[in-house]
């Protein structure tokens, strides 16, 4: 156990690293070019530039990836099925039309005394999100059965998404602004939002690392899991909330980021083994290395023009994601495939 | 002495009345504005036009990529979209005035970054004067000449119902705005001029200003002349039913070009083109008709 365990300290140091490096190199990407960062302080524009505007969205790029690697990870060991991704209890839709429900409610119009308007796009995304995981927990009555927890998110998805899209029959006009926010991009990541997704961040791999023990003993089936003594219930119950909780913060700060939290977990695997506690944690530290890879090249790949970073994951995660089935099936000769 | 005295108070008042000003956003937020802004981004194409109809195109430093009028704003930098500005080249442009539409996050973070930023998004006529007016205020433009512009505007719609003829009046339209299909109801932008035009829109301002058409609907209703865009003159004539349709058996169909698409679509300072487009196509059908 020991080495396995030096193993994946050295990974989780490693990627850490590496996500610091891409971080810093994040302040020097972006549509005004290196030359921002030579200027450095001397000129007020270009310390704005660096500082409060990529620095932020680079940090929060990794944030939010680091939310969205976790999340992963921990449905991955709570369903006990290598496709499961953050998005599965219905978070992404429950996001979106809390999006679409503010912005037909209060977009461009005089409701702006009333309080819903300091909540913003980011409030109503999360509180979206979070009611959706909610709903989902209504519908399958609790944590206990994981199969009923699956259906139910499913269906939540479905039935919000259609809502989402009634919503926007209704109201032409916020459909623009809503594509905008389902692209996915950290080009408006502040320092509060950092703030605030470091905060949640520390909970969630706390929480996470706390009942990692309870995906071990999982992963030997539920019945043993129960004979072992776990608190199955309870650690359930935390798990869900540790993966809506993180899910409904990425969503709402950086918008849907497709790939990165089913992507991460699996390279993690790939590379390491060791037990559910550190596989948390390296998914976490992947996550944020790969999203800011992502948004690093999605600034300077068509610079100056600059791509959301959701469709550069969907393309470059799904890329990925092929790519392993396909050398997995060619290895194994069977469909066994990814786990 | 009294006429030296008489000048200084009147270049005192006139800067005063130019220096700062208070506009009232689609919010409901009060914009200040120290002095007449000489760096302008938009980030909406109705804006960009609105400004330039009040001659301060030359004020412009940065354009969203949806913004193609006048010819002369193509050589302007291009700073994205308006769900997807990109925040590093704006601020790199220095504005003092961020011009937006009302609900985005980019308004926001351009605005927590300390940009003056004013979001207006003028959906109808009415709209469009009070937008023409609020910036005519944010840029130091005197009201009287805001007012003429608004004026030259009007005379132009007017221009274009005028030259309808009665045949042309009494037709009913169908106007469809995009391929889903979207049409444009009695409440939208482009059914207010037609409402103007005294001819009638056979979406009724209770369906929303652009709902979603149920092809059956069109049929039901019989349009004497339909109105749409360049994206629907493949898909319309495969709908069910449209066949029997006597405005397509009759070829009573105006397909507009994108160029002018965006002349009708726009609430700015085009809007007359924008009638007198719809006129001539009034006018074609009901002369196809006799």
């Amino acid at each position: 156990m020991k080495p396995l365990q030096h193993r994946a300290a050295r990974w989780a140091w490693g990627l850490l690293l590496l996500g610091v490096a891409i971080v810093l190199l994040g302040t020097a990407a972006g549509s005004q070019g290196w030359q921002a960062w030579w200027l450095g302080p001397a000129d007020e524009v270009s310390r704005q530039i660096v500082w409060d505007i990529r620095l932020p969205r680079s940090l929060g790029a990794w944030l939010g990836g680091a939310l969205l690697g976790l999340a992963g990870a921990v449905a991955q060991g709570l369903f006990r099925n290598p496709l499961a991704d953050p998005y599965l209890l219905g978070s992404a839709s429950g996001a979106s039309l809390g999006v679409g429900t503010y912005l037909s409610l209060f977009g461009g119009s005089a409701w702006a005394m009333s309080w819903w308007m300091g909540v913003g796009l980011t409030g109503a995304a999360f509180a979206g999100a979070v009611l959706a995981v909610l709903l989902t927990l209504l519908l399958a009555r609790g944590v206990q059965q994981t199969l009923r927890l699956l259906l139910a998110g499913v269906v939540v998805g479905v039935v919000l998404g259609a809502v989402t899209s009634m919503v926007s029959l209704l109201q032409p006009q916020v459909l623009q602004a809503m594509q905008g926010f389902m692209l996915g991009s950290t080009a408006f990541v502040s320092w509060t939002a950092c703030a605030t997704l470091s905060c949640v961040l520390a909970v969630c791999v706390a929480l996470a690392w706390a009942f990692a023990r309870v995906l071990d003993a999982l992963t030997l089936g539920e019945s043993t899991a129960h004979s072992l003594g776990v608190p199955l219930r309870s650690a359930r119950l935390v798990l869900v909330g540790v993966i809506s909780l993180s899910t409904g913060a990425a969503v709402a700060h950086i918008g849907l980021v497709a790939f990165v939290g089913l992507a991460a977990p699996h390279l993690v695997r790939s590379l390491v083994r060791s037990t559910h506690a550190w596989r948390l944690l390296l998914a976490a530290l992947m996550g944020g290395a790969l999203l800011s890879l992502a948004d690093v090249l999605a600034r300077v790949l068509f610079a100056p023009q600059e791509l959301p970073v959701g469709v550069l994951t969907a393309v470059l995660g799904g890329g990925y994601l092929l790519w392993r089935i396909y050398r997995d099936t060619r290895h194994r000769g069977g469909a066994g495939g990814l786990s | 002495m009294a006429e030296w005295f008489m000048r200084v108070a009147c270049v005192w008042l006139l800067c005063g009345s130019a220096q700062a000003a208070t506009v009232l956003d689609d919010q409901q937020q009060k914009i200040q504005i120290a002095q007449p802004p000489q760096r302008i981004v938009s980030l909406l194409p109705s804006l960009t036009e609105t400004v330039c109809a009040l001659g301060a195109c030359q004020r412009l430093v940065g354009v969203d990529r949806y913004s193609n009028w006048p010819a002369s704003i193509a050589r302007v930098p291009r700073v994205g979209g308006g769900i997807d500005p990109n925040i590093e080249s704006i601020v790199a442009l220095k504005p003092d005035l961020v011009l937006a539409a009302g609900s985005t996050r980019g308004a926001d973070r351009l605005q927590a970054l300390g940009l003056t930023v004013l979001r207006l998004e003028p959906r109808n006529h009415a709209d469009a004067q009070r937008v023409l007016r609020t910036v005519g205020d944010a840029l130091g433009v005197p009201a009287s000449e805001s007012e003429r512009v608004w004026r030259e505007i009007q005379a132009g719609v007017q221009a274009a119902v005028q030259s309808l003829s009665p045949q042309a009046k009494a037709q009913r339209v169908y106007f469809e705005v995009s391929s889903a299909p979207y049409g444009a109801s009695e409440s939208s932008f482009i059914g207010e001029t037609l409402t103007r035009m005294g001819v009638a829109n056979i979406l009724p301002a209770a369906m929303g200003p652009f709902p979603q058409v149920n092809p059956e609907f069109v049929v039901r209703a019989q349009p004497d002349v339909i109105m749409a865009g360049d994206s629907s003159r493949i898909s319309m004539a495969q709908r069910p039913g449209w066949a029997s349709l006597k405005a397509m058996q009759a070829q009573r169909i105006c397909v507009f070009k994108q160029a002018e698409s965006d002349m009708l679509v726009r609430a700015g300072p085009r809007m007359a083109e924008g009638a007198r487009l719809m006129a001539e196509c009034l006018n074609r059908a009901a002369g196809g008709q006799r």
